[in-house]
């Protein structure tokens, strides 16, 4: 039985049981749903839950299971050593594979395929013709573990579809044996609904913690290989792949923060006095116009943004500032990725801060405004330092986006690692070098290419810390008006 | 209805310090003013009744303008201040705001320290050039306030930090540091408790030797306390005015006596 079928006998199941459930919940009560503790449709929710939720742990618990059991048992029968063990699993699977596929296209019967006759090189034909390639022809401890592998996969499969349908119909007639007035029933499938917004949230959180420590598994490896020293304080970064490379971070953060620094530079003030404008000034209309149109910068890909800084931005600074001024030749420049990262933070800035200044009382504006201020004043003095904390929150959020953009310096900035002042000439951060340290034939082996997790982790740590300061100034003052 | 009256209830002063004539006031097509004549006296506690909705804090936001922040507001009829339309294009609603001065239904102080909330108007009118002025100015302030004894040592402490009877006698120190010739007060009591309230009342008792004041309330038993005049609006109208021992004793009007004597409202 295929996990589909199962999957649709189940779903079949939990229906039937929803409606039992409802009958019966109704037979108890004499036909008077006023006397049920809960409504109908709960009793029927319960009973079908209870049709689904044992069913699918069973299946997933066998998914998971079942194979590894196999695999060990099968292992067992080949005669390698411990190093090609996975490989020769890994053929004995793709044989057991082709054959399936084998009988499933009729090509051979199914009580054929369990005792194959033949010189290897025909099963390699056969197995061929379905699509499966083989490095060279098995030979008869393969064949034999295969053999064992199909009929244990195919046993599996059988007692799985009982066991998950067992589960699925001893839960539904337990369910409908509680199922009476009496019984509540929405208090347990709210319970059910409860836990499974727990669910939910704890894979956010435990998938947050897998991706550190993937990261940190890494790192550690690389570290390993090159001293951390000359990683966190090297002011060379020259990678080269035949070894003896130079790995020092401090250039890539060095354009990492500049670019970011220029961004910042370029999107705060603009934002902000875009959203004091919005929030503070504009009418009604023009704001339910003028709004949307600022948040569709943010909608715009980052590529794009950067093929605006490659196009347009790069070479208009090139050819009238730097080259003008002296400061260089090059058209992908700090001041271009910097400018067009600006950019695209305007929207994020500007709606963050309108949000943060509507939630500034009116009565606080009213005090002023009675007090003979004018607008601006109450704005300067009244408005912005009651949401100071918010605003400082939103630019901080942002500096994390223009740490972790890559498009954008790519297009705009170029892939130079370089210690400099000139903002025109190109620089690089450290998602760019991210990128190009894992593009290409890679091996996970060499400090060349393990260097890019120490990278990702060291931007992980840097943004970690801007977020817990935008969180810890937010909260800080947060409660100052009330 | 006498019972706990502050003494002295004659008006003092005779002299007209704000003249409503014919004043309408629109939200969008609503006509929630419906011509409104009313003189207010200077140094004198002006009470405005009646029940919810019928525009007393309407007409008060109407003597200082406060009406311009409300888009769909539109206010006609002549409204003048010691004889000059406050209506007038010639009138900087900041420079009138700064005369009449405002309170508010709930306490709102700043968040910065008592000292800021207190110095704020004067500062944004620059009415005191060295810090020894301002430090007079709050101080007066808050003195004629009745909050300076309770908040002398913590004049940098947060102004949110106050109790709810502190934080509104706060806003009205804050409303009378700018010297204001009229304060407005909107409900100034609603959220207090009965001392705070009782403070409250007796404060305004005293600012009347220096402001005109015109309170909105509810409680017509702090009508009767603290005014010399009383002024009662339904539905738009303005039903009756005047002195508050003849409003409250002998009204004129049926609809008066009915809401005063608790039949409508």
């Amino acid at each position: 039985m295929s996990v589909l079928w199962i999957f649709i006998a189940v779903l079949g199941l939990s229906l039937v049981g929803f409606f039992a459930g409802r009958t019966r919940a109704i037979a108890s009560g004499g036909g008077d749903i006023r006397v049920l503790h809960s409504l109908p449709k709960h009793y029927g929710a319960f009973v079908s839950t209870a049709a689904l939720l044992p069913a699918v742990i069973v299946l997933a618990l066998w998914s998971v299971l079942s194979p590894a059991m196999i695999n060990s048992s099968v292992a067992s029968l080949l005669p390698t050593s411990e190093t090609s063990a996975d490989l020769a699993l890994n053929d004995v699977k793709r044989i057991a594979n082709g054959l399936d596929q084998a009988v499933a296209q009729g090509r051979i019967s199914k009580d054929a395929s369990y005792n194959f006759e033949g010189t290897p090189e025909e099963i390699a034909k056969q197995l061929g013709a379905v699509g499966i390639a083989l490095g060279s022809a098995p030979d008869t401890a393969t064949m034999d573990a295969a053999e064992s592998y199909r009929a244990k996969a195919e046993k599996s499969r059988f007692w799985r579809g009982v066991a998950v349908l067992a589960a699925s119909v001893f839960a539904l007639l337990l369910a409908l044996r509680v199922t009476d007035k009496e019984f509540r029933a929405r208090n347990t499938v709210e319970r059910v609904v409860k836990g499974l917004l727990i669910l939910s949230a704890s894979i956010a959180v435990f998938t947050t913690i897998g991706i550190v420590a993937s990261m940190l598994f890494e790192s550690r490896n690389f570290f390993a290989q090159y001293p951390a020293l000359q990683f966190f304080f090297g002011t060379n970064w020259a990678p080269n792949f035949r070894g003896g490379s130079d790995l020092g971070i401090l250039p890539l953060l060095w354009g990492t923060l500049y670019i970011s620094f220029i961004a910042l530079i370029f999107a705060v003030p603009i934002g902000l006095f875009a959203a004091i404008y919005m929030s503070e000034y504009a009418g009604p209309k023009l704001r339910a116009v003028a709004k949307p149109m600022i948040e569709v910068l943010a909608g715009i890909p980052t590529i794009v943004y950067g093929l605006f800084a490659l196009v347009t931005v790069g070479p208009l600074l090139r050819d009238y500032f730097a080259q003008p001024l002296g400061f260089g030749e090059s058209a992908s420049s700090v001041m271009t990725a910097g400018i067009v990262m600006g950019i695209m933070l305007i929207p994020f800035v500007s709606s963050l801060s309108d949000d943060i200044l509507n939630a500034v009382p009116q009565t606080m504006r009213d005090a002023s405004l009675g007090l003979g201020a004018t607008q601006s004043e109450t704005i300067k003095q009244v408005v912005l330092p009651a949401a100071l904390p918010g605003i400082v929150g939103a630019v901080l959020l942002a500096a994390s986006r223009a740490i972790g953009e890559t498009m954008i310096v790519v297009m705009g900035a170029g892939a130079a690692a370089k210690l400099s002042l000139n903002p025109f000439e190109a620089m690089t951060t450290v998602t760019v070098k991210i990128v190009s340290q894992l593009t290409g034939d890679t091996d996970f082996a060499s400090p060349e290419t393990l260097v890019a997790f120490a990278l990702g982790l060291t931007l992980f740590a840097f943004t970690l810390c801007l977020n817990v300061l935008a969180l810890y100034i937010v909260r800080k003052y947060r409660e100052q008006y009330e | 209805m006498k019972d706990i009256q502050l003494e002295n209830r004659a008006v003092t002063d005779e002299k007209t310090k704000i003249a409503a004539n014919n004043v309408n006031v629109y939200y969008g097509d609503t006509r929630a003013i419906k011509d409104v004549n009313i003189d207010i006296k200077s140094r004198t506690v002006t009470a405005f009744i009646g029940p919810s909705g019928c525009g007393k804090s309407t007409f008060l936001r109407c003597l200082n303008r406060m009406n311009d922040t409300i888009d769909s507001c539109r206010v006609e009829g002549r409204i003048l201040l010691d004889n000059e339309d406050i209506y007038d294009t010639k009138v900087d609603p900041v420079q009138l705001r700064a005369k009449v001065g405002m309170v508010f239904q709930k306490p709102n102080p700043f968040p910065k320290s008592i000292y800021d909330n207190v110095a704020y108007g004067p500062r944004i009118h620059g009415l005191a050039s060295k810090k020894a002025d301002l430090d007079g100015i709050v101080e007066d302030s808050l003195r004629k306030a009745a909050l300076w004894d309770e908040v002398k040592d913590r004049l940098q402490a947060p102004g949110t930090g106050l109790s709810g009877g502190q934080q509104q006698r706060l806003c009205i120190a804050r409303a009378i540091a700018t010297s204001p010739e009229v304060l407005l007060m909107d409900e100034p009591c609603s959220a207090l408790d009965p001392i705070a309230t009782a403070q409250v009342e007796e404060l305004i008792d005293g600012l009347r030797t220096n402001f005109s004041v015109v309170i909105v309330t509810h409680s017509m038993q702090q009508a009767a306390r603290v005014s010399q005049q009383t002024a009662f609006f339904h539905l738009g109208n303005l039903v009756e005015l005047g002195d508050t021992d003849h409003v409250f004793t002998n009204p004129t009007d049926p609809r008066t006596e009915s809401y005063i004597t608790g039949r409508i409202g």
